[in-house]
């Protein structure tokens, strides 16, 4: 039997949340094509076989290596595609994922589909975002193995009661890699990951008025904080909270714009968000075509009100 | 040292984006260097100051008019440009792209390859990983700082909720993300140093793609929003209409 190759991300040996999706999208392609699912962490982790096995897989398969290294974990993930005869190699479109992707594809000597928002099961076709969500594509990988990153958000873990069988494996030799990870300080989840996102643009006026952003984000379990880019580039908060273009790009299940205008390059990171909250002063703001629901206000007196009601 | 940075000619972030009988058309679209790749550049100028000495070749895969693009690098500092040509080059996937890069480079000798993150327009994060996996060198992706020193290359970059720091020797390929380095414009005297500045140009054949584009489309349209009055109907439209609280 054929097989499905799910690599999971961990880091300091912990799953990473959304490859339980690319998991859970391997098995609806698994029952529609009778083949078996196998997930691979390419690095050692302590993982729990039954949280595996409920979002779809058969086999967990973990490989020995003590820390991450992108050229090792696709060269572990070749290997093992090549062993179990795997069809189609699966990853979540994290950042390590994005980095992974073209190097099994390059490995494999196939093609890859980047950042997937949807597949059909049946005739391999997958849709992608391009030009910053301006458009989406239709693609097939040609090729002997499909290659394709999902994109945090939109796809499912299975959800069903099953313990994957445990398998450990060695890992190939690593080129570059990684000797420190620090995490970013704060309890907040990143804003690529946050199912709820809270972003703020030069609409809140100040960074000292940040605090009324933190304040409904704290009444939302689970919400990760943003920024646009004006904000970022004033130093107000950090690149790693910019959504866009030159950020990250964010698909949460909802998205709250305060004080951001809505520009192109400003959509391009949010505009596959499920529902999108617009505060602005300007009724005219182009955010609004793209709200599933507005406020026209000033945001620094809405946001107190807002975090009372969230609190209520 | 010998640097290599890879530039792409790409429609601009702003342009609007036309399809037309369900494919993309960027005939009628302004065009300019793909912005991650203005930072492979800068890089790859400060790269050869810090090493007291070497050569920054500009490389792009595209048909002639990205010329333009790479008296762009030229007029920024880089030494040298080189166009491997295809007028296709822009139906390339990433993968493919990466297959005809490393075969058009392979026998060249270089220390340090710079790409852009990511090029803009087809979004694929590809190329630079895909090449270094083809020559069988390091790569980092998404680099926001690089230190070099005696040949050990040092890197950080963000990853969702930490930054993680990576280590590798040259010859090794990055690929770089805003924050990086600021990118220089262009002075009038680089301009016009450009123009006496060498810029090959080799055919190259592109390979059966590696990833077939069936339709575009434009993005599904969102139900119409609607405005509401105050934090109170917003709170209670999201818990009990779109149901996401
Ligand atoms: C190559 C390139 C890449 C880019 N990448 C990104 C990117 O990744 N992310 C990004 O965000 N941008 C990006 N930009 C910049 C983008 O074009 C915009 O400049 C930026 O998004 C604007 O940020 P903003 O909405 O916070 O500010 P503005 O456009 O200034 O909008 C502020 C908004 O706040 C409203 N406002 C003001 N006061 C109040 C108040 N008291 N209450 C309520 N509303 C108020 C105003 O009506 C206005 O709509 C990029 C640009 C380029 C050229």
């Amino acid at each position: 039997m054929s097989s499905i190759l799910v690599i999971l991300e961990t880091r300091q040996g912990e799953l990473r949340p959304s490859c339980l999706e690319a998991v859970g999208a391997a098995r609806v392609i698994a029952d529609a094509n009778g083949c078996a699912v196998v997930a691979l962490a390419t690095e050692s982790a302590n993982l729990d076989a039954a949280v595996i096995g409920a979002a779809g897989a058969d086999q967990l398969m973990i490989a020995a290596a003590e820390s991450h290294s992108a050229d090792a974990a696709a060269a572990t993930a070749a290997r093992v595609a090549k062993e179990i005869s795997a069809n189609t190699v699966l990853l979540a479109a994290t950042v390590r994922g994005r980095d992974i992707t073209p190097r099994i594809a390059a490995l494999l000597d196939t093609g890859f589909a980047p950042d997937c928002t949807a597949v059909d099961a049946n005739t391999m076709v997958f849709t992608r975002p391009i030009c910053g969500g301006k458009a989406f594509s239709n693609v097939k990988v040609n090729g002997d193995v499909v290659v394709a990153s999902l994109r945090p958000n939109f796809f499912d873990a299975a959800g069903r009661e099953h313990t994957a069988e445990v398998s450990e494996i060695t890992s190939e030799v690593a080129k570059a890699q990684v000797i420190e990870v620090a995490a970013q300080s704060g309890e907040r989840p990143d804003v690529a990951e946050a199912s709820i996102v809270i972003s703020g643009g030069r609409g809140m006026e100040s960074p000292d008025n940040w605090h009324l952003l933190e304040k409904v984000a704290d009444a939302i379990p689970g919400s990760g904080l943003g920024a646009s880019r004006a904000i970022v580039d004033s130093g107000w908060r950090p690149h790693s909270e910019q959504v866009g273009q030159t950020g990250k790009t964010v698909s949460p299940e909802l998205y709250i714009a305060v004080g951001i205008s809505g520009a192109i390059q400003h959509l391009a990171g949010m505009s596959s968000s499920k529902v999108i909250v617009a505060i602005n002063k300007d009724a005219d703001a182009p955010i609004f075509k793209h709200a599933t629901y507005g406020i026209v206000g000033n945001a620094l007196e809405i946001l107190p009100e807002l975090a009372a009601e969230l609190e209520k | 040292m010998e640097i290599f940075s890879f530039v792409k000619r790409v429609p601009s972030t702003t342009a609007n984006v036309e399809i037309k009988d369900q494919q993309l058309d960027t005939s009628g679209c302004e065009f300019e260097i793909n912005p991650y790749d203005r930072f492979a550049v800068e890089e790859g100028l400060r790269q050869k100051e810090a090493a007291g000495g070497g050569n920054v070749t500009a490389i792009s895969f595209g048909d002639d008019a990205a010329q333009k693009e790479l008296r762009t690098t030229l007029a920024m500092g880089a030494d040298a440009a080189l166009l491997l040509k295809n007028d296709a080059a822009d139906s390339a996937d990433a993968a493919t792209t990466a297959k005809v890069i490393a075969a058009a480079i392979g026998e060249r000798s270089f220390d340090l390859l710079l790409f852009g993150k990511q090029a803009v327009g087809h979004d694929q994060h590809g190329v630079g990983a895909g090449v270094a996996t083809r020559l069988g060198i390091p790569c980092i992706t998404e680099v926001i700082s690089l230190s070099i020193s005696d040949g050990q290359v040092t890197a950080q970059r963000g990853v969702e909720g930490a930054l993680e720091t990576i280590a590798a020797s040259l010859p090794c390929a990055i690929t770089c993300q805003k924050g990086l380095n600021e990118p220089r414009l262009a002075s009038l005297k680089g301009i016009m140093a450009a123009k006496k500045k060498p810029l090959e140009s080799v055919e190259v054949e592109i390979p059966a793609l590696a990833l077939i584009v069936e339709s575009t489309q434009p993005p599904a349209s969102r139900p119409a929003g609607r405005i509401v009055n105050n934090a109170a109907e917003l709170v209670d439209a999201l818990r009990n209409e779109a149901k996401v609280l």
